[in-house]
């Protein structure tokens, strides 16, 4: 994972709540194996409506989403993130996000700046007067500038994250140094947990 | 000793290790995978070097995009093709069980799980995919995660998580005759909200929920997702012990005497406190019916589609009318006056025996409405096979029902099974969100009995009114 210190340009506000995964990134789009290539799906449903703000001109550098609460909820889906990345979003701000999205951003690098309502509306009517106007989302500080319209608030993610964004690390790097409680866990598991050998399930 | 919750008993004997400035480190009991959200997770395995720490604690199976018409013959969709060659290749390189298309044990990964009897009261689970809280209805914590997040399980068996708020939602009362554990998750999810339960563990309690059979108790954890929480959980009862006892993963002989103690144990102690407590009046619980595109947009069958005005914040005013607009519905609408032209029974929500038997009973001797396609898909092989043995299948047949083989089908038309653009269904899914059912479509949730009264009648009908 790449690290992720700043994350500085256009934005694009999306102003509805309860954006689900599946809007995201429809179903036809999970056929594919790959991780990369998802963009193009990106809200496909919605992008056929040419007033949605992705198809506005300028949308198509954005590096920040502005969405309502709740972003995310639904499928546990990671191609939603993958989608918003290979779009070119590296920022999602909202005031609330779905608990699984929010852990597959993380993991994929993705940040995801929770800001409160107010914070949010008025981000929201700076990007009204000025849809061009640089915003800067700071992991580092934890904090959303938009220096142009002089605002600035903070927005919460938990210190691990910030920790493995600011890093770039990959969470199974760090848990394998923990290779010696898990053996010592597995050692101490009750005798009646099913476990399912290979091939066992042929006599069925 | 303090009052320990169920959530906070079963969570404590799975951490590993709590390091200092990190979440803590849980193990994982059971791992299910699918071929939609494991090819990438296999894929980093493989650039990592890695192996699959315990292939024995990990079980596949195919359900996104199988198909539902001849599953045996040459699968037509070469991505779908491409994904499920790719997970056998997975699971033979890796030494993973897989229930493969053919296999007696192959279905919904939430159905065949608990069927098999590899879930179990107090164990972890997880899977790549979001109604993993299905299988909490055991008294395990079961939850969905991403790819990634598959990755770490495959190569660790454990995930970090920071400890999730419990949430206890108690249900007190008797539901009505004709009114499901379907309606009442539909109604516990309206009365909290799609977002209620963000950042929570659900335990679900009271006498509604003790009067549950197994497959009604499913349905509800299923659908804690809907309402934004991790998990639900259900403490495990004679009910859970009555259902597990001789399946083919359950403990046996002298481990299962021990599994039983061990399992009593799990409840939450009187006196334990929740970080947020919901309470229900079981008998306010009717047949209900989505009318929006959020499980939380709901009426009862005896209502109608709400007046977007009539909502408290500017968020939902807008939220309504922006569902109103995509569902092509006006307020005020009967929701017994809305037409349907498919219907879909099934999914890991309502796909067990127990649904289908509901649904049967309805249609018995009856004719589904003509104009409307309507389609029966068991949540497992198995499934079919005891509902074939009960003769239900025709019944569905002579109603005129379709009846599919297993998978998830319809519940989001990976597979081809989709509605049209502007097609309405009522669908016995758990989600109805814009185009789930294919690009355009419009998704009503239901119970299996309504569903199946609604095939009948055309528009939207309790048993009841046939
Ligand atoms: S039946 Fe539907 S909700 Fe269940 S696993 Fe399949 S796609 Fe997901």
């Amino acid at each position: 994972m790449r690290a992720v210190r700043r994350v500085e340009g256009r934005a694009v506000v999306v102003d509805r709540r309860d954006i689900d995964t599946d809007q995201i990134i429809p179903a036809s789009w999970l056929k594919r194996v790959e991780r990369t290539g998802f963009g193009a799906g990106l809200f496909e449903a919605w992008r056929a409506d040419p007033g949605f703000p992705l198809n506005a001109p300028g949308a198509s550098g954005a590096r920040i989403l502005v969405a309502g609460a709740n972003f995310g909820c639904g499928s546990s889906r990671e191609h939603a993130v993958w989608a918003l990345q290979d779009f070119g979003f590296e920022a999602v701000i909202a005031p609330s996000f779905a608990d699984i999205f929010r852990n597959n951003s993380i993991g994929a690098g993705l940040v995801t700046a929770q800001a409160g309502e107010d914070a949010v509306s008025a981000l929201t009517a700076a990007l009204a007067a000025d849809p061009g106007a640089r915003v800067v989302v700071d992991v580092a500080e934890r904090t959303i500038t938009v220096p142009a319209a002089g605002l600035s608030a903070p927005f919460a993610l938990p210190d691990y994250a910030r920790w493995r964004l600011l890093e770039g690390l990959d969470d199974i790097g760090i848990t394998l140094r923990h290779a010696d409680a898990i053996a010592s866990f597995e050692r101490r598991r009750p005798s009646w947990l099913p476990s399912v050998r290979p091939g066992e399930h042929a006599m069925a | 000793m303090s009052a320990h919750r169920l959530f906070d008993k079963v969570w404590e004997r799975h951490l590993v290790a709590s390091p200092d400035g990190e979440p803590p480190l849980l193990y994982i009991d059971l791992h299910l995978i699918h071929e939609v959200t494991s090819t990438q997770a296999f894929e980093g395995l493989e650039l990592a070097g890695r192996a699959v720490r315990r292939p024995d604690l990990t079980v596949a199976t195919m359900d996104h995009d199988v198909p539902t018409v001849n599953p045996l013959g040459p699968i037509t969709d070469p991505l779908a093709a491409e994904q499920i060659a790719r997970l056998r290749k997975n699971c033979e390189a890796h030494q993973i069980t897989l229930f493969p298309l053919g296999s007696a044990d192959q279905g919904v990964v939430h159905v065949i799980g608990p069927q098999l009897g590899l879930t179990q009261p107090g164990m972890t689970v997880v899977c790549g995919d979001s109604h993993t809280s299905t299988h909490g209805a055991f008294g395990a914590l079961a939850f969905g995660i991403g790819t990634t997040e598959v990755e770490h399980v495959l190569a660790t068996q454990t995930l970090r998580q920071a400890k999730p708020k419990a949430m206890a939602v108690t249900v007190d009362g008797e539901l009505a005759p004709g009114v499901s554990a379907k309606d009442l998750i539909l109604g516990i999810i309206a009365r909290i909200g799609t977002g209620g339960g963000t950042g929570t563990v659900i335990e679900y309690r009271g006498a509604a929920i003790r009067g549950l059979d197994m497959a009604g108790r499913m349905t509800v954890c299923n659908m804690s997702i809907e309402a934004g929480a991790r998990a639900g959980m259900i403490a495990p009862d004679d009910v859970t012990f009555a259902y597990l006892e001789g399946r083919r993963y359950a403990p046996k002989g002298a481990d299962w005497e021990r599994a039983l103690d061990d399992w009593r144990s799990l409840a939450t102690d009187d006196g334990a406190a929740f970080d947020r407590e919901v309470r229900i009046d079981a008998s306010a619980i009717t047949p209900t019916v989505t009318w929006g595109t959020t499980p939380a947009q709901s009426a009862g069958i005896d209502g109608a589609v709400p007046d977007p005005d009539s909502f408290q914040t500017p968020q939902e005013r807008q939220a309504a009318r922006r569902a109103l607009e995509y569902m092509g519905l006006a307020p005020g609408t009967a929701i017994r006056d809305i037409a349907v032209d498919a219907v879909f029974i099934g999914s890991c929500t309502n796909g067990r025996l127990e649904d289908l038997r509901a649904a049967a009973g309805v249609l018995r001797g009856r004719k589904v409405s003509p104009g409307v396609r309507a389609i029966a898909v068991p949540g497992s092989a198995r499934v079919k096979a005891q509902a074939e043995a009960e003769g239900l299948d025709a019944v569905f047949t002579a109603a005129g029902f379709e009846w599919r083989s297993a998978g998830c089908s319809m519940c989001l038309g990976m597979n081809g099974d989709i509605l049209a653009p502007r097609e309405r269904s009522a669908s016995t899914s758990n989600r109805n969100f814009e185009g789930r059912q294919g690009p355009g479509g419009r998704t009503h949730l239901v119970s299996p009995a309504v569903a199946a009264a609604t095939a009948v009648a055309g528009r939207f009908a309790a048993p009841s009114d046939l």
